[in-house]
């Protein structure tokens, strides 16, 4: 009985407080309530507090749940606890005008990550940096005012893209943000800037790199120490997982050389497995370092690389010219497949970590927006919906949990399997091609 | 378009690895003493098909 007042009560302090988000919004100079002030501290730009800059007014969107989601799950230049912003060091580099190095607390961001100041040219808008291209732009710290971003659509290649705008002086400045190694393909390229900063995802893999390294540092002693006793504490939470890693994967998936590979696979599965517990994690920074494809490359680029190169001579042969096939097969179909697999198979590894753990934390900001589309500043809607996404917020949080280990496990199977194929002997192959010729 | 994509990428990994789902369980049934070998195996086999369903999902976002 005492648990369910618990319940009630947790699901009623959320009611309340998120009720008591809508009730900012007619002070901060009448705008809809409810519309406003979403998912509590992490609004995207809206047009507050830009009338004082002289830009016009500003036409308003509403509450967008899509870019609020994808607010939360891209990289930031600021670590965010809850409300508060927590600066971290900037490292800029713009041809031409050289590296820019600052701290990012001098921008002065609020709650929602958004700089009150301009660093030469550069702006903190939603937590992530950007950069004023226009030389007219004033170099050194400009304070540009409360609230100065909002967001216009421009179309840019046939496609559209919002792209936020900073608003000082009366005029209305364009902002680009860092360039991204993906050739353009999702929205980003090469553009004026190079952000070489220390963001919130490289604070996660060092503070999650930290805690596993005093985590096996330990066990490792205890098993040195307790030597032929039975494992206790932390050593005994590990020790299944790690046996299980290399009872299941390595040893089948990998045969007879499973030793050598063995600590390649664990570093993986324990990093990956760490990063996606960490981001589980509300309110601590939410960092999704696992849903970033960058991170995800460079995992799956050390798998090709171990791979490739502990290849042996059947592996390549099977590659490159399979034994047993009509020439003009292996010619026109099996060898560019084969060929192609080599970059497919990382590339779907990186893909499907990063879109597993990407998904699941934006599942979780939709629950939590459903309060603020419903809501719209009542006390009954609010709280007949912040219950309901009280449960389904709890209920994807579990799957989320399952989630980070099978796909922490699943990284790590493909990988054994992958390694596995490269450096097994042919001699169960040759068997099954005998077979096929009959 | 693009949502229109996805959507149909995703049935067909929901029909695969639904299809992996209910043999596995099949099997296990049949089979409880394999019941290790199948979970592996399953898994592998449904992050396989659904490696097909990323690469179609991440194709629609560059088209659209």
């Amino acid at each position: 009985m005492r648990r369910y007042i618990l319940s009630f009560i947790c699901v009623f302090c959320l009611a309340a407080f998120a009720f008591s988000q809508d009730q900012h919004a007619p002070q901060s100079g009448g705008h809809p309530a409810g519309e406003q002030h979403g998912a509590a501290d992490h609004q995207p730009a809206h047009g507050e507090g830009s009338h004082d800059a002289g830009c016009g007014p500003i036409e308003d969107h509403g509450f967008d749940p899509g870019a609020t989601a994808f607010h939360h799950v891209s990289d930031q230049n600021v670590y965010n606890i809850g409300p508060i912003q927590l600066p971290l060091p900037c490292i800029l580099y713009a041809p031409g005008h050289g590296f820019t190095t600052f701290s990012s607390g001098r921008f002065h961001p609020d709650s929602h990550g958004n700089g009150h100041a301009a660093i030469d040219g550069y702006v903190l808008v939603e937590g992530l940096v950007r950069r004023i291209e226009d030389p007219s732009f004033p170099k050194g710290e400009v304070e540009v005012g409360h609230h100065p971003y909002l967001k216009k659509e421009v179309q840019e290649n046939g496609k559209e893209k919002e792209i936020p705008y900073v608003c000082y002086n009366s005029q209305l400045y364009p902002t680009v943000g860092h360039s991204t190694a993906d050739f353009g393909m999702f929205g980003g390229g090469i553009t004026s800037f190079y952000d070489f900063s220390m963001t919130k995802n490289v604070v996660t893999m060092l503070i999650v790199f930290l805690f596993l390294a005093f985590v096996f540092s330990s066990v490792a002693k205890a098993y040195a120490k307790r030597d032929g006793m039975a494992p206790t504490g932390l050593q005994g939470f590990i020790e299944p997982i790690f046996l299980f890693i290399q009872d299941e994967v390595a040893k089948p998936f990998i045969g007879a050389k499973w030793e050598k590979y063995l600590p390649f696979l664990m570093s993986i599965f324990f990093f990956i497995l760490g990063l996606n517990l960490f981001g589980q994690i509300p309110f601590f920074g939410g960092s999704n370092v696992t849903g970033n494809l960058a991170f995800t490359g460079v995992m799956a680029i050390l798998t090709f690389l171990v791979v490739n190169l502990s290849g042996n001579k059947h592996y390549w042969e099977h590659v490159l010219w399979m034994p047993g096939v009509p020439s003009v097969l292996k010619v026109l179909i099996l060898t560019p497949v084969e060929f192609l697999g080599i970059f497919i198979k990382p590339f779907t590894l990186m893909l499907r970590l990063c879109a597993n753990i990407t998904a699941g934390h934006i599942v979780i900001t939709i629950f939590i927006s459903l309060i603020f589309i419903f809501g719209k500043g009542q006390w009954g809607p609010s709280l007949g919906t912040s219950i309901g996404s009280t449960v389904l917020t709890m209920f994807m949080m579990a799957i989320e949990l399952l989630v980070a280990f099978i796909q922490a496990f699943v990284f790590t199977l493909l990988t054994a399997s992958y390694i596995g194929s490269a450096v097994e002997d042919g001699h169960g192959h040759d068997h099954e091609e005998a077979g096929a010729h009959h | 378009m693009t949502p229109i994509g996805m959507g149909i990428a995703v049935v067909g990994a929901g029909i695969g690895i639904g299809m992996i789902g209910s043999k596995a369980m099949e099997a296990i049934s049949r089979q409880p003493e394999a019941v290790g070998d199948i979970r592996a195996n399953m898994i592998l086999t449904a992050a396989l098909v659904e490696g097909a369903a990323l690469i179609a999902i991440i194709l629609s976002l560059i088209a659209g």
